[in-house]
């Protein structure tokens, strides 16, 4: 990373470095917060928020951080962050925390936010990183939003809760997929996303770790 | 890298500081929210009681279920003997301020329940229960009784609300739980709750064992106990039929049966 600019960090993660499709980071919780639009936005904002100022609060101490903490200390800056997310999702978004779950607390081991704090707020600025934080929890929401649009569409009939294909529980003709609610479907859309992207950005997709040798037969003597 | 910032009097001012620093945060992040985030929960407990009972729509403003929550009344009752109680026997000042809950995980006010009897998976059952009371023009109008019990993953908490007579239901819904959606997360789907106002839990000419019950196919509507028969969810058989188990540990001789005898009675 020679040169870092604030436009470079903010929109790459979004389609050629995203944090989920290329780095395959944060999967977790893509797969159980998908299932509604609203949710996942949610839970995006969130994840980028703390991503943004724990970057931000890292970078702004990393002079100070002795290297044999590191990790820890990054983990209580995140740690705390998401819980004051937490605790104001539950104040004044109780409908959307009661369904978010655990998942908010479980944004500590979202390795997206570790991960930009080690790779990128130790070395950087806090204003770089924070918007870096920003550009990845972007990155972030859009595969979420993506998977959720697909999700919620197929598997609920709706789309923010609001009925799209009528669905027969509710005297309409779409039957919908059960499985799309469930969260191993979003591992196969992921996987299908992610096979989208690497066809059409090909230099995304990694060097294969083997190459089968030619066959050469030999004589069993 | 500079190798003064790891001499071990820097890392243990660092880690101290931070922690310092975090726990501040921390900590007046929860006292500072907590009041609001009362008032959501008592507001959302607050709709599920009136939702169950039939006497308010689902997402209708705060003001209304505020308004709407002041003709219900919270009474406790000994589950044992079915008469009401007063709010000294849980060591409260009034029924409201009772959780039954968090009593029926306090030893002091409940009693853990024999393998036999648990049909609803429940382990232990508060002694006392707050029922919800509903008066109109002086008479009893509606009955709210909160159940429990375990489905398929999870426990589900709601509320099955009844008419004045303490046999006609008038509502069945759940705050809390987490079956598979789509399948025994339908117990929320406003159609299937549809079905469970105007049947009846006991059938009194046998007996005051609960009759009501989920039927697996649905509700054959031309059989006479069809009245106590309500369609179970389709594609989910083991959240049914916990349905099933909860009401009828809840309607049944450990839970509110003495209490509705009462009700009938006219006590």
């Amino acid at each position: 990373m020679s040169d870092v600019t604030i436009k470079k960090v903010l929109f790459e993660p979004i389609i050629s470095n995203n944090p989920i499709a290329l780095q395959i980071l944060g999967i977790c919780s893509a797969l159980a917060v998908t299932t509604s639009l609203k949710l996942s936005i949610v839970m995006g904002i969130a994840v980028s928020l703390v991503t943004a100022c724990s970057s931000f609060a890292i970078a702004l101490v990393r002079s100070q951080i002795p290297s044999s903490i590191r990790i820890i200390v990054q983990m209580v800056i995140i740690a705390s962050l998401v819980i004051v997310v937490d605790q104001i999702l539950r104040a004044y978004a109780y409908e959307i925390s009661k369904q978010l779950s655990v998942f908010v607390g479980l944004i500590i081991t979202n390795c997206i936010v570790m991960g930009r704090a080690e790779a990128f707020a130790m070395q950087n600025g806090p204003v770089v990183s924070f918007f870096d934080g920003i550009g990845n929890g972007l990155g972030y929401s859009t595969m979420l939003i993506s998977v959720a649009f697909i999700r919620e569409l197929l598997g609920a009939g709706k789309l923010f809760g609001v009925s799209i294909l009528p669905v027969i529980n509710d005297g309409g003709w779409y039957q919908p997929n059960g499985l799309l609610l469930l969260p191993p479907s979003a591992f196969f859309i992921i996987g299908l996303i992610i096979w989208g992207l690497r066809t059409w950005k090909k230099n995304q997709a990694e060097a294969p770790d083997f190459k089968l040798s030619a066959h050469k037969v030999k004589e069993a003597f | 890298m500079s190798s003064n910032k790891d001499t071990i009097s820097k890392t243990i001012t660092v880690a101290l500081l931070l922690c310092i620093v975090c726990s501040v945060l921390v900590a007046s992040s929860v006292i500072l929210l907590k009041p609001v985030q009362m008032q959501n929960k008592t507001l959302n407990l607050k709709e599920n009681i009136l939702a169950a009972a039939g006497l308010l729509k689902p997402g209708a403003p705060k003001a209304q279920i505020e308004s709407e929550f002041k003709k219900v009344t919270p009474r406790l009752v000994d589950l044992s003997t079915g008469e009401y109680v007063s709010a000294d026997l849980v060591e409260k000042a009034s029924a409201a301020d009772y959780d039954q809950r968090k009593a029926s995980k306090d030893p002091k006010f409940s009693d853990s329940l024999e393998g036999g009897i648990d049909i609803a998976s429940i382990k232990r059952r508060a002694k006392y229960a707050k029922v919800y009371l509903v008066e109109k023009d002086g008479r009893l109008d509606r009955i709210i009784l909160p159940v429990h019990g375990y489905g398929l993953w999870s426990t589900l908490y709601g509320f099955l609300a009844l008419e004045g007579d303490g046999n006609t239901i008038a509502g069945l819904g759940f705050y809390e739980h987490a079956e598979t959606p789509g399948l025994g997360g339908e117990v929320d789907n406003p159609r299937w709750k549809a079905l469970w106002p105007g049947k009846k839990v006991y059938n009194l000419d046998h007996s005051n064992e609960p009759a009501i019950s989920l039927i697996k196919g649905g509700v054959d509507t031309s059989r006479a106990d069809a009245i106590y028969g309500v369609d179970a969810l389709s594609g989910a058989s083991l959240t049914s039929r916990g349905v099933t188990n909860l009401l009828h540990f809840w309607l049944g001789e450990h839970g509110f049966q003495s209490y509705l005898d009462r009700i009938r009675k006219g006590a």
